[in-house]
């Protein structure tokens, strides 16, 4: 049986939004946070999606825009418990715990390093443009692990989850409120873009970069500006995900996490509106349900992907409805 | 004053000279026909208009020296290239490989598919799924949708059926007949080209070898150079 994408999508944005109600009423609070992070691993994944699913990007270094999130949170709020300052050379703050003030410093510092990474590293394709991310990942995770001010190899713990104006962060329904309503708003934005000039462009000069500029686009541009936007999506990802275990740590900037982005991607469908999200809700699930059962579950994960890639280039969503990515 | 300008144009690939010396002007509204053997160095030129090879000597749009732009910069200043072939956006649909395409001006999506109505009838298929032929005119259209003051279209009728091939010169005619845009053809259907080019420009081993009205072009001439 085929299934319309459009029911798919809807129906798994009812799942995300039953699922955590469910919890409530079972009294389940650790299903809303197991959701939770499904939720944010696949905000970080539609982020991703943009360059890699529309733009043909394998960025293998994403994770540095999600620890660059994580750690934007972290020192923030770091500084609002302890009550001291954080010297920024031009000017000091004292942090703070207000979560939209947290996102906008981590959307820009993130956008801003994507920026420098894109300019240097959109010059190359393929294999150099894969390994000039993953360098780059690599350059961000050593820097977090000397980083002894902000924790160093250990992580930075924070002890009370940030604020959100009028609702109780704490509680993980609200807080998983907060980061459904934050994966809407970036589905919806992640669908405009891909219908719209910019999007289709990005998507043409995928295919054909040369072709692209004879009908006047500037192929770096528009994937620098991607690339961009890729980053601040993924780094507001990175400073929910913190906000969730309310610690920061070097791991944020991994290659296994980038790894895992691109994995959860590939397990929903490449460019699909909602393969990120049904990748990341796979991905979490079979960490937690196998993970209880082996320490080797990664092995099943990777049983899964092997199947997805050689039987279903779609991904799941592709072999639900039967069609092929737009692009595999 | 001309809208494109060659004098004493040269281009290689790498070791591999192609251009000698092409010269070639062509006028706001005028349609010419740049002919010549296999391998005389046409594409050459149009990917030296274009900016997708390097080239040296006289090379302006407008008075402007085109060789100080990158190749999406050429094609903003109003060069709309149709590519030998076509090339369209394989993944996209019609409609998005001419949105993605779109730039201000007289031509829009309605425009297109007046001329093109298969175009119009096919906006959801995916341009790998069109036919030749329509995959031809779709890269008319998209080349159109950048609203071009000098249009190229280089072998747009190489490989399709005769019935398609009247329906792309009859378009060709229209926009001759109804706009202002400069077209440059390559094409080897001598007859066609007559019928709808004022002007004929003769390109022999990389240099231009005759330049006039295509009224004046004599079977000789075009027995010679054109091998027809």
């Amino acid at each position: 049986m085929r299934l319309n994408e459009k029911y798919l999508n809807a129906a798994m944005i009812l799942g995300l939004l039953v699922l955590p109600l469910w919890a409530v009423v079972a009294d389940q609070p650790f299903t809303i946070t197991l959701v939770t992070r499904a939720v944010i691993l696949a905000l970080a994944a539609v982020g991703l999606n943009i360059i890699l699913g529309i733009g043909g990007m394998v960025s293998f270094g994403h994770a540095v825009f999600f620890g660059i999130g994580g750690y934007a949170m972290g020192i923030l709020a770091y500084h609002a418990q302890t009550y001291t300052a954080l010297d920024l050379g031009l000017f000091t703050t004292d942090g703070t715990k207000a979560m939209p003030v947290i996102w906008l410093v981590a959307m820009i510092l993130s956008g801003m390093v994507a920026f420098f990474i894109g300019l240097l590293s959109l010059r190359t394709s393929g294999v150099y443009f894969i390994m000039i991310t993953l360098a780059f990942g690599q350059m961000f995770f050593y820097f977090a692990i000397s980083w002894a001010q902000y924790g160093g190899e250990d992580g930075l713990s924070i002890y009370v989850r940030n604020d959100f104006p009028g609702l109780n962060t704490l509680a993980p329904i609200q807080f998983y409120g907060i980061c459904f309503t934050l994966l809407c708003v970036v589905l919806f934005l992640f669908a405009r873009l891909q219908g719209s000039p910019f999007g289709l462009a990005l998507n043409a000069a995928r295919q054909t970069p040369t072709r692209v500029e004879t009908v006047g686009l500037n192929p770096m541009r528009l994937k620098l500006l991607a690339f961009v936007l890729s980053g601040a999506i993924t780094g507001l990802a990175g400073a929910l995900f913190a906000d969730l275990n309310r610690f920061v740590s070097p791991t944020m900037f991994s290659w296994q996490l980038s790894g895992e982005l691109i994995v959860l991607i590939i397990i929903g469908g490449v460019g699909r509106l909602m393969g990120p999200v049904i990748g990341a809700c796979v991905f979490v699930a079979l960490e937690h349900f196998l993970g209880e059962l082996t320490d080797f579950w990664h092995v099943y994960l990777g049983v899964v992907l092997l199947c997805i890639v050689l039987f279903g280039r779609g991904g799941l969503i592709g072999l639900l409805t039967g069609k092929e990515g737009a692009h595999v | 004053m001309s809208l494109l300008r060659i004098e004493n144009l040269s281009a290689s690939y790498g070791v591999s000279q192609a251009l000698f010396g092409a010269d070639l002007e062509i006028a706001q509204g005028e349609v010419t026909a740049l002919m010549g053997r296999n391998g005389m160095g046409k594409t050459t030129t149009v990917k030296a208009i274009c900016r997708m090879i390097r080239s040296d000597g006289t090379l302006t749009l407008d008075g402007q020296d085109l060789h100080a732009l990158p190749s999406h910069k050429v094609a903003r200043k109003g060069v709309g290239l149709v590519p030998e072939g076509r090339r369209c956006f394989a993944d996209l649909t019609v409609r998005e490989n001419l949105i993605a395409a779109a730039r201000p001006g007289d031509w829009t999506l309605r425009g297109v598919t007046e001329l093109f109505p298969r175009l119009g009838e096919r906006q959801g298929q995916r341009a790998v799924s069109l036919s030749g032929g329509e995959q031809q005119m779709l890269a008319i259209g998209r080349a159109l949708m950048t609203n071009p003051r000098l249009l190229i279209l280089d072998e747009a009728t190489e490989g399709l059926a005769p019935i398609v091939r009247q329906e792309i010169w009859a378009a060709l005619h229209r926009l001759r007949q109804e706009t202002n845009v400069a077209i440059l053809l390559i094409d080897k259907s001598l007859k066609e080209l007559a019928a709808v080019s004022d002007k004929a420009v003769i390109l022999e081993r990389g240099r231009t070898v005759w330049t006039g009205a295509i009224t004046d072009l004599t079977p000789e001439i075009s027995e010679k150079y054109v091998g027809v």
